[in-house]
């Protein structure tokens, strides 16, 4: 992957410095808070309900075992031994001092890591497929490009301070599994008549009004990307709103001014910003993507994987949901689940850190990802090593078979962290998920995405779950909404509420009700949650949550 | 006819480790509500908030919360501060974890 240049260290350097002196300046009282907001805020610095948070950012979700090691002595050094990974790849440290943070930038700093533009009205933290390099259907990996973005975007002057945050995803296969048309600018690079392009979606994402993206170009010659991208940002910048906050990202632009007045914007800025691109960035993409080689995958004999398949029901669950094919036939792509039944969506202990660094040392060619779902990836590792890796991640609570089930929960940190949050959503996920263990049901059940946020910003993509939960405040009561139907994959879709909230007793039965509801109308075990939603609409649904006839039946 | 006044404490996060404090009656900031002053009179209520805001080199964000008083001091009348004067409910964390929340 890509390691930081002389150029990129000094960068870094002068912009910790900068900081240590700012937290210098506003402890000994030279800045107000006003002052000193914006300029934490700059540097992934926020004040929560208990304690400051610092989000760091994994570039499109790529780990190495140094920089993992590293995360987990900072957890043990300056936070409470635990980092929290977030629905955008990055890290969240709950409780650091103000104090301490120079001292933890400097830290991230030593293994090329930082906390620039993880907030703010910036260009935020790029992603991309959590399966990038290794996935047998894409195109390339998408991370160089998703890298250049990164460095384009980093203290890019004039995008630093947008009407809004802003979020670009990059992916290069039909099939999406990073959210891309949940972004404000999506990504996926593609091939057209021998010529390697992109298409361009824009005006995705969520929050209080969710929009899917729209097709802005079908088809932007690779060398265009930057130009074209300065080219949007500009015309946002100068046409999006800034008179309130709910109106100011892209897909409202897009949407008040229509998608062809905007493109039309945007084509016409594009010439002149195209004129001062000399290419040089071109060049240095090429210089990006020979790091980012995929290793060297030596033929490896299976055969031990499917033994311990065969002879161990427990390991054979586990790779049914855990391990997805690798393009190399003899490897897979292991997904260790953040999301042991009872546990918080997203935790990882530093010891937990640390086991994953040593098995992508000992068996991953040294790669780890983050998912967008809350999860950690090895992306290579052969088929033969699987048996260990899984005995080594059960002895560390890694072990929990649920990729892609109902206890696979993405949840925001809600009111147990987030000053925002109008409801908890943790407890929630907590209780679904021991539910789902206690009834056993889940690997019944199958495919299954629930999606729970504490609040309308939809930080826990509420929209896009098969079952969305979203947690408010309702005359000083938690109160939880659901919505059905919504779809984080390439065929995105926005869910349907289903009518009146759920008290926070409520919440937990309810969810239940509806799954043995799904049970009750699938045509097979074939049949998804998603495909019986689609096939018979919300009034089944509907019925076993309001009913009075079903509520009863549930409290017997 | 003057309107109900609910009682308020004053409440912020600390500088430097960002957790809750509350304002006592002599001018200290607590990590604990039960020791915070509660403030029954609107008037007072916003004169103390402006002495708070002026103690900036402390403290960041204050604002006057909702209280209803209860037998050991102030009591949340809002969930919210509830969690605020506890930690958070996934893990014991917080100021439960520091023996500062008698909740």
């Amino acid at each position: 992957m890509y390691q930081y240049t002389d150029f990129d260290r000094a960068f870094l350097a002068t912009r910790n410095r900068q900081f240590r002196a700012q937290v210098e300046r506003r402890i000994d009282g030279s800045l107000t808070e006003d002052e000193f907001r914006p300029l934490r805020l700059m540097n992934g610095l926020y004040l929560q309900l208990h304690a400051y948070m610092l989000r760091v950012a994994v570039p499109y979700g790529s780990l190495d075992p140094v920089k993992m090691r590293q995360l987990a002595m900072i957890a043990e050094r300056w936070d409470k031994g635990y980092g929290h990974f977030t629905t955008r790849t990055n890290i969240q440290y709950n409780w650091p001092r103000l104090a301490d943070v120079p001292d933890i930038l400097d830290a991230l700093a030593e293994v090329g890591m930082h906390a620039i533009q993880t907030s703010g009205n910036t260009i935020r933290n790029v992603t991309s497929d959590h399966f990038a390099g290794a996935a047998a259907d894409e195109l390339e990996d998408p991370r160089p490009v998703a890298e250049l973005i990164r460095q384009w975007s980093t203290d890019h002057p004039e995008f630093q301070f947008l009407p809004r945050k802003f979020k670009i995803a990059v992916i290069a296969s039909e099939t999406d599994r990073a959210v891309m048309k949940s972004h404000d600018i999506g990504l996926r690079i593609i091939e057209r008549e021998g010529l390697r392009g992109y298409q361009v979606w824009v005006g995705g994402g969520m929050g209080r009004t969710p929009m899917v993206a729209r097709l802005l170009r079908d088809f932007l010659p690779e060398a265009d990307l930057l130009p074209y991208l300065e080219a949007v940002l500009a015309t946002y910048n100068r046409i999006g709103r800034r008179d309130n906050k709910y109106k100011a990202r892209i897909k409202i632009t897009v949407h008040e001014h229509g998608l062809d007045a905007f493109r039309d914007e945007v084509e016409a800025a594009f010439p002149e910003r195209r004129a001062v691109f000399s290419g040089a960035d071109q060049d240095w993409l090429a210089d990006i993507r020979a790091r980012f080689v995929t290793p060297r995958l030596p033929e490896r004999d299976a055969a031990a994987y499917y033994a311990a398949r065969d002879n161990d029901p427990v390991f054979r669950a586990w790779t049914d949901t855990n391990v997805a094919p690798h393009k190399h036939p003899d490897h897979g792509i292991v997904t260790i689940s953040l999301k042991a039944h009872g546990a918080t969506p997203g935790d990882a202990s530093a010891d937990q850190m640390r086991l994953v660094a040593d098995l992508a040392e000992r068996y991953g060619h040294d790669d780890i990802r983050v998912s967008h779902a809350q999860n950690l990836v090895l992306p290579h590792v052969a088929l033969a090593d699987i048996p260990a890796v899984h005995a080594a991640l059960r002895d560390a609570g890694l072990g929990t078979a649920n990729i892609g089930l109902a206890s696979d929960i993405i949840a925001c940190p809600g009111m147990d962290y987030c000053a925002l949050a109008t409801a908890r959503s943790i407890p929630v996920a907590q209780g679904i998920a021991t539910r789902l263990d206690a009834l056993k049901i889940e690997h019944e059940v199958g495919h299954l995405q629930i999606k729970i946020s504490g609040c309308i910003n939809a930080c826990g993509h509420h929209h896009v779950g098969h079952i969305g939960i979203l947690g408010l405040d309702r005359a000083g009561v938690e109160n939880y909404q659901i919505t059905l139907g919504g779809d984080a994959s390439e065929s995105t879709a926005i869910g349907t509420r289903t009518g009146p909230g759920f008290a926070y007793d409520e919440i937990v039965p309810t969810v239940e009700r509806l799954i043995f509801a799904y049970l009750d109308l699938r045509e097979g075990p074939e049949e998804t949650f998603l495909e019986t939603y689609r096939r018979l609409g919300m009034a089944p649904f509907k019925s076993a949550l309001y009913d009075g006839e079903a509520r009863a039946h549930a409290a017997e | 006819m003057a309107r109900d006044f609910t009682p308020k404490v004053v409440t912020a996060n600390a500088l430097i480790e960002g957790d809750v404090v509350y304002l006592t009656a002599d001018d200290r900031w607590t990590r604990d509500l039960a020791e915070a002053e509660l403030l029954i009179d609107e008037a007072e209520a916003e004169y103390r908030l402006l002495q708070a805001e002026a103690r900036a080199g402390e403290i960041v964000g204050a604002y006057l919360a909702d209280m209803r008083p209860g037998e050991r001091g102030p009591e949340p009348v809002h969930f919210r501060e509830d969690f605020r004067r506890t930690g958070p409910s996934n893990l014991f964390h917080g100021k439960q974890a520091e023996g500062l929340s008698r909740a």
